[in-house]
């Protein structure tokens, strides 16, 4: 029996089914107090001070917290430097000192009984700002004579990358085509707000003579922000401990290192008090994380036969008031992965990476790849009709062909070397359409819905990215009562890794997966773990509990050969017993060999290196219907074909897909993180911030394929996170492009009613001339 | 100074007396007076649906009714899906269906979804309403928000709970737990 393909059900349902999830607010400890913070009610101005007075004498305020009562200097750090850029001045400080530069920007703290009596107090904090000009679009930002947000400039970054000749590339095309997009601003938002509880540990004489302390609420990189915040705070990493809590959603956005990620920990650690904090929704739209905003313009030049010569990108990125954790992870995706799964001869992508009195942005779900895949296959599709060449076949006479991979593509990404691993990406594009024909896309497409009203397919291939290293780590224990349990470095966040890992051992072992306990995320439990981030987790942490349970396997089988008396060669797993090979009386439980070894049993830790991405591919179609008079797009049909290697567990690699066209279809039609001209922002909850329901979603026809098993991992997988998500933007744009019958491209995402409505006035402009 | 009413509310059968302040809501209230933290709260003004529970029979967003309003009344919340009080209970038929069709991932929204599910199809639904489409059940997901599973797995749970419990003509037919 195989575990790992099969559809196992969720681990994780039972307790949340249950209602018994453990979520970080879901914690209470003795003593507790409640932390509300301070923010910036405008978006660039000069700090003159802070009073907080009126505040601290309100009922129930234990304290209130302000950069003065803090050591000076502190930022929150880049995650990830890439590209050798140094950020340094542009660093995000953990309260605002001095200059405010986006409204919501941490300025305060107030610490308090209860959540309501800190929120009264909270609007008692008198903050004296001296406003300043707020500087909200990234071109005029980066122009000569814009209001400086910082010493340096307003251009935290300006780099490119590439490789060949364009510019002869270019001089000897047939045929050139360019288009402009702007990718709107929005995030991932999951349903959980972000949330913390700190709780000091007292004195242990010989272990900690000075304590400890435990966080609930660290998630997806909680061995880093453990790490981050032992800086912080000045204290051994060890002596702070960060323990496993479920998360409600991820996206990119929920776990990264944040002001408050500091600010509560030193709130309960000064207090020698357990201090929860909770942000409310408001709050979570202005100041976690935003992304996605890109202004692009592409070009690309062909010859006669509508093959691809050079491509080039200038692009403007938005990244809101500073650099936080992510630095430029996503300008520098974007770029790198701009030509995609084509034959690219030559290329070059300028980024510029612009700050703005706006939210700061990070990383949401496909960074980067949802820009630019939209970019670009709404610039194959006007190139298309242009050369006159079906749009579908320009894209296969472009794709690398299979005979072509692996492909070294002269670029960096994430500080690997690109090399785009085994696939077929024309077998996929063709299985995509096969699959949409059958389904009907066509057919029905054809169908005219009424008048005023008009239907549009369109196609997108993509490229994704995942598994990046350097390492994951697992350790996997048995003891003598057979239960084993892995410590697992990756972190739930939903996505049902538990699940996915119980399989993996499961196989090894020979048990079924319910006999696995996975344990994600606790920086005790598991000091070595790096995360779940990036579609990595299944590829890397997947591959660190396969080596883990193979060595276990191994143990095991040597302890049982020696109790057995017979050759390791000789010995059966299966069941949960190791018996002698046709002789089934001659047997013992797993937990008999974890009994003869000794406490505390068995274990064994895997750790999996890996120096290269792999780079996973697929295609979505899209059938629109486009009212010209209202405005209104809705997605009837919507397919995802995948290439994912391996699927551990298919269901699960369906609900990710489906999960990510969900919240694709929101940044293509409707989510819009917008402001107003003094820096206001407009969308502070789920009224202005559109999230798609049920009523915009529809059913996902997916296709799994698994005929290409990522060459660089034990398991063959490729992670499956974000292949959902990464074409949305693209298949839509293409998709009421050709219910309008538009000779360009749409412009710009979301596809409002207001701007679908200015396309079909655009449209009939066209034809009447 | 605060004002705190003293109030008896039943939740999952279960009777509570408590002092509470008047601007308390019902969801705070569950949570972090009772301790029935299944109940979450996403955006706290009533748009997402995740804090919502049953008041005497009903949907309502917890986050939007206070607590005191609850005094005298009765609250169906997550913990109580399940038969009977036993925490190792076989899960309802609801509760089957979401994991069988895949309608959670993080499971945030779930009690939600599960609540609003609930009290539509344990009496908020007409009687006359005839038999149960897919649009009428995509209607009624819409009213809350989820953001991992694309509400696919959601509506096809909901969907095969109304179907066996009300059966083709869309009546009740007992409860099929």
């Amino acid at each position: 029996v195989s575990w790992v393909g099969a559809r196992v059900p969720r681990t994780e349902d039972d307790r949340l089914l249950r209602g018994r999830g453990r979520f970080a607010d879901d914690l209470t400890a003795p003593g507790q107090l409640w932390a509300r913070v301070v923010r910036s009610p405008v978006a660039h101005g000069r700090l003159r001070s802070v009073d907080v007075a009126a505040a601290a004498r309100s009922p129930g305020v234990t304290t209130v917290l302000t950069a003065a009562c803090l050591p000076a200097g502190l930022a929150i750090p880049v995650r990830l430097e890439l590209q050798g850029i140094d950020l340094s001045g542009y660093l995000q400080p953990v309260l605002a000192t001095g200059v405010v530069r986006y409204v919501g920007e941490p300025v305060a703290v107030v610490v308090a009984a209860d959540p309501y009596a800190a929120e009264d107090a909270a609007e008692l904090v008198d903050l004296d700002i001296d406003e300043l000009p707020a500087t909200l679009d990234a071109g005029q930002a980066s122009a000569a004579g814009a209001p400086a947000l910082f010493a340096e400039g307003n251009v935290a970054a300006d780099f490119t990358i590439g490789y060949g000749d364009t510019g002869a590339a270019f001089a000897a095309a047939a045929h050139v085509s360019e288009i402009q997009i702007q990718i709107g601003r929005h995030t991932g938002v999951p349903l959980e707000p972000r949330a913390l509880l700190a709780v000091p540990r007292p004195a242990d004489r010989e272990l900690e003579p000075d304590g400890g302390l435990d966080i609930y609420g660290m998630t997806k990189v909680p061995v880093f922000n453990r790490d981050v915040l032992a800086r912080m705070l000045g204290v051994p990493a060890e002596r702070i401990r960060a323990h496993a809590v479920d998360a409600g959603g991820g996206f990119g956005v929920r776990g990264e290192f944040y002001p408050e990620d500091f600010l509560i920990p030193w709130l309960a650690v000064t207090l020698r008090r357990p201090v929860k904090w909770a942000e409310d929704r408001a709050e979570h739209l202005m100041a976690a994380n935003h992304s996605r905003q890109q202004s692009l313009v592409l070009s690309a030049a062909f010859d006669a036969g509508g093959r691809i010569l050079a491509l080039r990108a200038d692009v403007l990125h938005d990244n809101g008031a500073y650099c936080r954790t992510h630095g430029i992870t996503v300008p520098e995706l974007t770029l790198a992965m701009l030509p995609g799964p084509y034959r690219v001869p030559a290329y070059a992508g300028r980024i510029r990476v612009v700050l703005t009195n706006k939210t700061p942005c990070g990383t949401y779900r496909a960074p980067g790849r949802f820009e630019g895949t939209t970019a670009r296959e709404q610039l194959l599709d006007v190139a298309a009709d242009q050369l006159g060449i079906d749009r579908v076949e320009l894209r296969r006479r472009n794709l690398l062909g299979r005979s072509e991979l692996p492909h070294r593509r002269a670029l960096s990404t994430l500080g690997t070397d690109m090399v785009l691993d085994a696939g077929d990406y024309q077998d996929l594009l063709a299985a995509a359409m096969a699959q949409a024909d059958r389904l009907g896309y066509a057919r029905q497409a054809r169908l005219r819905p009424g008048p005023d009203r008009s239907r549009g397919v369109g196609v997108a291939m993509f490229l994704e990215k995942s598994g990046l290293g350097p390492q994951e780590t697992a350790d996997i224990e048995l003891d003598e009562t057979g239960a084993i349990r892995v410590l697992a470095g990756g972190t739930s966040l939903g996505q049902g890794i538990q699940t996915v890992l119980a399989q993996i051992a499961a196989d090894a072992l020979a048990v079924s997966p319910q006999a696995v306990t996975v344990v994600c995320g606790d920086t005790a439990r598991q000091p070595l773990g790096t995360g779940s981030w990036a579609s990595r987790s299944t590829v890397v942490c997947g591959s660190a509990v396969h080596i883990a349970a193979e060595a276990l396997r191994a143990r095991i089988t040597q302890v049982a050969s020696t109790m057995l008396e017979a050759s390791e060669d000789d010995l059966v797993l299966e069941h949960g017993t190791v018996s002698v090979r046709g002789d089934p009386e001659s047997r013992i439980t797993l937990g008999a060999a974890a009994a003869a070894a000794g406490p505390p049993g068995l274990r064994a830790r895997g750790r999996f290196d890996v120096s290269h991405m792999t780079y996973p591919y697929g295609a979505h179609v899209a059938m629109v219907e486009v009212d010209h008079g209202t405005g209104q797009v809705r997605v009837l049909r919507y397919l995802v074909a995948y290439e994912v290697g391996r699927a551990v567990n298919p269901a699960l690699v369906e609900d990710q897909l489906r999960g990510g066209v969900a919240q694709g279809i929101g940044g293509a039609l409707l989510e819009e993180l917008r402001y107003d001209e003094a820096g206001q922002p407009q969308a502070t909850t789920f009224i202005e911030y559109r999230m798609p329901t049920a009523a915009e979603v529809p059913p996902v026809d997916v296709l799994v394929c698994e005929q290409a098993p990522a060459p660089g991992n034990p398991l063959g997988v490729r992670g499956a996170g974000e292949g959902g998500v990464s074409a949305v933007g693209a298949a839509i744009a293409c998709a009421v492009r050709d219910a309008l019958g538009l000779a360009g491209g749409v412009g710009a995402l979301p596809l409002t009613p207001v701007r679908v409505r200015g396309l079909a006035e655009s449209a009939i402009g066209e034809e009447s001339r | 100074v605060k004002d705190v009413r003293q109030v008896t509310v039943t939740v999952n059968g279960q009777v509570h007396e408590l002092a509470v302040e008047t601007r308390r809501t019902l969801a705070d209230m569950l949570r972090h007076d009772l301790g029935y933290t299944g109940t979450h709260l996403g955006c706290e003004h009533g748009v997402c649906g995740a804090c919502t529970v049953l008041l005497d029979g009903l949907p309502v967003r917890s986050c939007l009714v206070f607590g005191v309003q609850a005094d005298g009344r009765a609250v169906a919340t997550v913990e109580g899906l399940a038969d009977g009080t036993d925490p190792d209970a076989q899960l309802s038929d609801l509760q089957c269906a979401f994991s069988d069709h895949h309608g959670l991932q993080c499971g945030f929204c779930t009690p939600g979804f599960l609540m609003l599910a609930e009290g539509y199809l344990s009496g908020g639904r007409p009687a006359d309403a005839g038999e149960v489409t897919e649009a009428e059940i995509r209607e009624l997901v819409a009213a809350n928000l989820c953001r991992c599973t694309g509400y696919q797995g959601i509506v096809e749970a909901v969907l095969a709970t109304a179907r066996s419990r009300l059966g083709p003509a869309g009546r009740e037919q007992g409860t099929a737990r």
